[in-house]
């Protein structure tokens, strides 16, 4: 990059630009003011307060009552608790249940993925539902995996990867007949497309402040009411014995602001970003050999996903970034080194166009310059690279 | 703007310092390799280990470089860590280092730094590269006490051209001594000496891999304990199994003699070890494959400065270069522990003409 010039920023889905307003609300929690939610005396009164207006805040942007939501620190600690929490039997909490079921989605966030894979370790049983070629779940192939026994279904919003939204609400729909309750994790959609718990008619529903404008470190989990969560993390009496540790009260300022800032703003936000996302695919896809994934698929607005034959998406992301313009290959949860992306691969597509794919994602701070700018680049180091390795393109 | 340098950046000392050296005035892009994923292992100070990586990415801050970790693990496998293992089951006495040199670092890592845009690579190694009457050549570091250009002898024209060694010209207290000024966060790191991906012993290596792939090593047998012989095949006793044991090795054998015992050779199909005087293990010569010549190959025997281990001080030899690849080298002295599998490297002067593997001594 040249020195002085400002990269752009296209990895929204990994985390996005904190909101100056959201940064306003919070500075007051990071000044003067400041207060422990459980305490008696009028500094903890002042941070209960705060902290409730911004549950409040997000209540409104899910549709539901603040009582069922729950603060947490972040996306991965929500979905966490979710899952393990559904392995223990009600009768006998902290004891897992022997036969116990799971069905939960190939597309999922490592944290669902991962915390599966561990009860799984101790004697349970996954069901794990891989998604069509078009990297959305066959909701009719998921139910048809839950019985009556299931403990807990697993299906995310929308793909971190490549932004495809799930037939969430078929599946949950199909599961409250069976009486199987149903986590969505929403942290990638949420801010971007409507999310109503209502709607969807999920049973746990998990958000994460900072991939819509909010701080890091403040995510919510969001519980049905009249349903028991079996808690994560225990000790303290905070946020009504569900969770405890002191409650981050700066960051749960910032999230109830970017709550209340996305709710107001969706349907603007959702069109610019469309707008975004078409100038660049409309760009791309006039290079030779370049795909876009899920290009007719309902999808986030914020996400695009393409395929450029005969490169490495690596080496691709990697020049991109030097030429100032911040791209991911897939997922952003690995050591920092590239894999073929397991969604990509559990859709059936071959490891070398997984290889070959970048994950352009956008937010409500991008320009259509910033855009215009990145194709230019994108255009550059393609021909590069392709120059460099022309027998493979 | 000037061309774009790549540095290998490994997390330690060295190579740190090449990229503060050469980012104070030119393009430069901090690549790590990650070649041997044990995250799981508490791994500092060991050149692949995950803190180590960590240190590079804060390092290339501090110059204000990028910094990329670019996943190698699979080919540095099958180039590196496999071959390792199959020498040890051999018999042989294997130089990784410069396997790495020759298919990961100069070879593998630079195709991939030229995919990033990088014209030249630069890494941490104590070597010099001389433009000379007849090519680029290869010659050892200032500090003789660091010189790595044993290790580099399988280079090419073509990579020698790509390459760049700041540190050739320096002693390593002026690199420590750089670092320091420069305040980078590595600057009292020690040194990595052993075999950056075998954390225990050797054999408990081998045996290791051999449990992990069998079907990679089909036919090891490993665990048994190996039977240990004078040279007129007298049993003395048993030992460990007989990859635990390299030529010139004299501790860990197990057996008491009035002199003190050397292993002479090692027999992998009777599981053998055989041991003897230090006399005993005196070679004339030895028998050289895949040689490799950095300039012109000599058509006709010449006669060079032989080193036949990393830290062997050198000696006067004849060497014949035949057509096929193989050389015969005729000591002027007799040398003790010439070991197959390690190579021998032909020096003029401080310049390095080439070397070849040892495949027999005699």
């Amino acid at each position: 990059m040249e020195s002085g010039m400002k990269a752009a920023y296209f990895d929204n889905n990994a985390t996005t630009p904190l909101d100056p307003r959201v940064r306003e609300a919070m500075l007051p929690w990071l000044g003067d003011l400041h207060g422990n939610t459980s305490s008696v005396h009028s500094f903890g009164q002042a941070a209960s307060a705060a902290v409730e207006e911004a549950r409040a805040r997000v209540a409104r942007l899910l549709g539901t009552s603040p009582p069922e939501l729950v603060f947490c620190g972040s996306g991965t600690e929500a979905n966490n608790a979710v899952v393990f929490s559904c392995a223990r039997s009600t009768d006998r909490p902290h004891h897992l249940k022997h036969e116990h079921h799971l069905v939960i989605s190939t597309l999922e966030h490592p944290s669902v993925l991962a915390a599966a894979t561990r009860l799984e370790g101790q004697g349970a049983e996954i069901t794990r539902i891989a998604p069509g070629s078009d990297g959305r779940v066959d909701p009719a192939r998921l139910l048809s995996a839950v019985r009556a026994d299931t403990s807990l279904v697993c299906l995310m919003l929308a793909n971190n990867e490549l932004g495809t939204l799930q037939p969430v609400r078929e599946v949950a729909a199909g599961c409250r007949d069976l009486g199987v309750p149903v986590l969505c994790d929403a942290v990638q959609a949420t801010g971007k497309i409507p999310v109503d718990v209502a709607e969807l008619g999920v049973d746990y529903l998990t958000i994460g402040g900072h991939k819509f404008h909010g701080p890091l470190g403040a995510a919510a989990l969001w519980i049905r009411a009249g349903l028991e969560l079996d808690p994560l993390l225990i000790g303290g009496g905070h946020e009504r014995r569900r969770r405890a540790s002191t409650v981050n009260v700066p960051a749960v300022v910032g999230l109830g602001v970017a709550a209340e800032l996305a709710a107001e703003e969706l349907p603007e936000r959702a069109r610019m970003l469309a707008e975004l996302r078409d100038r660049f695919e409309r760009g791309v896809s006039r290079l030779d050999s370049v795909a876009i994934h899920c290009a007719d698929v309902p999808r986030l607005p914020t996400t695009s996903h393409v395929a450029v034959a005969g490169v490495q998406g690596e080496a691709l992301m990697i020049r991109l970034d030097l030429a100032g313009f911040a791209v991911s290959t897939g997922s952003a949860c690995s050591s920092g080194t590239v894999e073929p992306s397991s969604t990509l691969l559990a859709m059936g597509m071959p490891e070398t166009e997984a290889l070959s794919s970048l994950r352009v994602s956008f937010g409500i701070f991008n320009t259509a310059d910033e855009v215009d700018g990145l194709l230019g680049a994108f255009e550059r180091e393609v021909a590069a690279l392709r120059e460099l390795a022309p027998a493979a393109s | 703007m000037n061309e774009l340098t790549a540095v290998a950046m490994s997390g330690g000392l060295d190579s740190s310092v090449v990229a503060w050296l050469l980012a104070r005035d030119e393009p430069v892009v901090g690549l790590s390799m990650l070649l041997w994923d044990r995250s799981s292992e508490s791994a500092h100070g060991r050149c692949c280990g995950a803190l180590d990586l960590t240190d590079a990415k804060r390092v290339a801050q501090q110059c204000g470089i990028p910094h990329y970790t670019l996943k190698m693990d699979r080919e540095f496998r099958e180039a590196v860590v496999d071959p390792f293992v199959d020498d040890y089951l051999a018999g042989r006495t294997p130089i990784p280092c410069t396997a790495c040199n020759t298919w990961i670092k100069f070879d593998l890592f630079l195709e991939r730094a030229r995919a990033l845009g990088a014209g030249r690579m630069a890494t941490g190694h104590y070597a010099r590269i001389v433009e000379g009457g007849e090519g680029l050549e290869l010659h050892t570091a200032i500090d003789t006490d660091k010189d790595q250009s044993y290790y580099l002898f399988e280079l090419t024209q073509e990579q020698l051209g790509a390459s760049r060694f700041p540190l050739g010209e320096m002693t390593k207290p002026e690199v420590r001594e750089l670092a320091r000024q420069a305040g980078l966060v590595v600057s009292e790191k020690g040194e990595s000496m052993e075999i950056c991906f075998v954390a225990g012993g050797v054999r408990e290596f081998v045996e290791e891999q051999v449990a992990e792939r069998p079907e990679r090593f089909a036919g090891a047998a490993v665990g048994a304990a190996s039977t240990v012989v004078d040279s007129s095949g007298t049993v003395l006793g048993e030992a460990e199994p007989y990859y635990r044991y390299t030529v010139g090795q004299r501790r860990g054998l197990g057996v008491s003699a009035a002199e003190r015992l050397y292993v002479l050779g090692v027999e992998p199909a009777r599981n053998r070890v055989t041991v003897g005087t230090g006399d005993e293990l005196l070679s004339p010569g030895l028998t050289g494959e895949r040689t490799h010549w950095i300039g012109a190959a000599p058509a006709v025997e010449i006669e060079a400065t032989v080193r036949i281990r990393s830290r062997h001080p050198g000696v006067r030899a004849a060497i014949r270069p035949a057509g096929d690849g193989t050389v015969e080298v005729e000591f002027g002295s007799p040398q003790f522990g010439v070991a197959p599998g390690q190579a021998a490297v032909f020096y003029d002067g401080t310049r390095v003409l080439g070397g070849c593997w040892i495949a027999a001594a005699g």
